[in-house]
């Protein structure tokens, strides 16, 4: 028996969430005295096994094969199985993105595995048994997930445990993990692909996300928002009004519709704060408000409010932060 | 060829934050309940298709009969069959469970080519139901799709949306796919499809209905997992605090200084 995570990552870097979870995954192995292994998929893997090990992994199944150069659910869920099965895990973790979202549900639902989907914390009960802590009814409650069973298999949302500090001394093993794909690879076929325009700082990553909204008036209200969130070494977010209205693109969007954040600061500047936004960022530590109307809905969430022109005040943000944080 | 809408009664969006916890489970939340605004978009891409291809569309929901009102939206819109699957033993089963009901309800459906879901419901937020069906059924899954170009020759092309990018996906049918609020606009239903909505019929089918459909695998007893301990989250600080100022380089200012005091920075 042991925990396996998967390491969701992209053309051979991993995702920040993959590293998260090992650090989680690692405390539950030491705790059960159970090996950690950790699976890496991919057609182009580069030193992904070493640094698996580095944060934590015994073992490393290795899968690599052209065919998984894109994804499709129901490929990469041949090998995720394959995983599942080689290293008889009992407790299996995955990032909650939207390909690892698919992949993990074909895979349990397959194999018969409960599935915790979307989790923002994970214990151990007293016998060992997995409990995952889930918001349900679009954040408005929260529950615990229990098993009645194992294998238990959850995903995890980004930042929900801090960063493990790297160790290049740890040693492990990386295994090749051969995977039968059968018939699975010539139902989907990936015809073509347009990567997102990558931002500097990845928004479910950031420590900091200041995010715009109908207030913004355009594209090139965004301008102030960008610096403000480059001096704070921050993410750029935006609200779906911003986003349908085109201003900015869609993977930018924080809420229900878009993605779930949870820095230390977010920073909303002329966003009402409808509930579906809200939503998406009620896991941050400190919300800021900037708007013009002193009754907008942000404000019942925000620590801090200013009732203002966002366009007076980002830019007056932005100066005094350069000053504090000398940059 | 034939389009299969999954849909979903789910509270209304703007009365999530009044369920009682205490209402959760047993089925009857006290709120305005409403077809699950995500799976509006399945329910007018269905429509959409069938008009395309000269299809015949099908809306199909687990639950209790209370559900019908979610048929009965689906319905007015325009879709011209509808399945309630509605037994004691179908209660509390988990997502698997509810996909092998689906599916086995969708197996007693001739010559579909799409089954479709929203990308997940308001209530449970899991997404995964989908997936379970397609899994049940044996056949590919594609999520969070946000254009279905073309449906022919056994294959449907659909472009989806990944967290890195969209990728055109060219998939085998029968398929089931899951839609983004990007695929298009739902329409509001009419008079006639009111009208014809309140008219027609919806008998619930249970286990004995559905062959292939083993009660021993759906229900509370077949769940692998269950929510326990449901709370409240909780709640955000104080009141907001509004920065004041003469200027905004006032307001800034004072506004640095307390979140550099709260370590954010």
């Amino acid at each position: 028996m042991s925990i396996l995570v998967y390491v969701d990552h992209v053309g051979g870097t991993a995702k920040q969430i993959s590293w998260e979870i090992m650090g989680k995954a690692r405390a539950f192995a030491d705790q059960l005295g159970k090996p950690l292994v950790a699976v890496v998929v991919g057609d182009q893997t580069g030193n992904l096994a070493s640094e698996a090990i580095c944060y934590g992994a015994d073992t490393v199944l290795l899968a690599e094969d052209r065919e998984f150069a894109q994804f499709r659910a129901g490929v990469y869920a041949v090998a995720l199985k394959s995983a599942i099965e080689r290293a008889k895990a009992e407790i299996v973790l995955l990032s909650n993105s939207f390909s690892m979202r698919d992949m993990s549900a074909l895979v349990a639902c397959e194999m018969g595995i409960g599935l915790a989907a979307d989790c923002q914390d994970l214990q151990l009960d007293a016998a060992g048994n997995l409990q995952a802590v889930r918001p349900v009814y679009s954040g408005n409650i929260l529950a615990n997930v229990t098993f009645s069973a194992k294998p238990q298999m959850a995903t995890v949302r980004n930042r929900s445990f801090p960063m493990p500090e790297r160790d290049a001394s740890r040693t492990g093993e990386t295994v090749k993990l051969d995977v039968a794909l059968g018939d699975s690879v010539g139902r989907e076929q990936v015809v073509s692909f347009e990567p997102a325009q990558q931002a500097d700082v990845a928004l479910e990553n950031a420590g900091v996300v200041v995010s715009g909204g109908r207030g913004v008036k355009g594209p090139d209200g965004f301008e102030p928002i960008r610096k403000l969130a480059k001096v704070l070494g921050g993410a750029v977010g935006a609200s779906r009004a911003a986003v349908d209205a085109g201003w900015i693109p869609y993977n930018t969007q924080v809420g229900q519709t878009g993605k779930t954040v949870r820095p230390d600061l977010y920073i909303a500047c002329g966003i009402s704060g409808a509930i579906q936004h809200l939503a998406g960022i009620g896991n941050s530590k400190i919300i800021v408000a900037i708007n013009k109307d002193k009754d907008a809905p942000i404000f019942s969430i925000a620590r801090y409010g200013i009732v203002g022109d966002l366009f007076d005040v980002v830019p007056a943000l932005t100066d005094v932060f350069r000053q504090r944080l000398q940059k | 060829m034939k389009f299969i809408a999954c849909v979903k009664l789910t509270p209304d969006t703007e009365q999530l934050a009044e369920v009682r916890l205490e209402k959760v489970s047993t089925g009857d939340l006290g709120v305005t309940m409403v077809l699950n605004p995500w799976d509006e978009y399945a329910v007018e891409e269905v429509l959409q298709l069938a008009e395309r291809y000269d299809g015949d569309t099908v809306a199909i929901t687990v639950g209790n009969e209370d559900f019908v009102e979610a048929l009965k939206r689906a319905v007015a819109m325009g879709v011209g069959e509808a399945v309630l699957l509605s037994d004691p033993a179908f209660a509390g089963s988990d997502a698997w469970g509810t996909a092998d009901i689906l599916a086995q309800a969708i197996k007693q459906q001739d010559g579909y080519a799409l089954v479709l879901t929203g990308k997940q419901s308001v209530d449970g937020n899991s997404g995964v139901v989908g997936a379970g069906v397609a899994c049940k059924l044996g056949i590919p899954y594609v999520s969070n799709v946000i254009k279905i170009e073309d449906v022919s020759g056994g294959y449907a092309v659909v472009r989806r949306m990944l967290d890195e990018g969209v990728q055109t996906v060219k998939v085998s049918l029968p398929a089931v796919v899951s839609v983004s609020i990007e695929i298009n606009e739902p329409r509001y239903p009419n008079f006639m499809g009111i009208r014809k909505a309140s008219r027609m019929q919806y008998p619930a089918q249970g286990v004995g209905d559905i062959p292939g459909l083993e009660s021993g695998k759906v229900g509370v007893g077949a769940a692998l997992v269950k929510w326990t301990d449901l709370r409240k989250p909780p709640k955000r600080g104080s009141q907001c605090e509004f920065i004041q100022g003469a200027s905004a380089v006032e307001q800034a200012t004072s506004l640095v200084d307390k979140l550099i005091a709260d370590k954010v920075i």
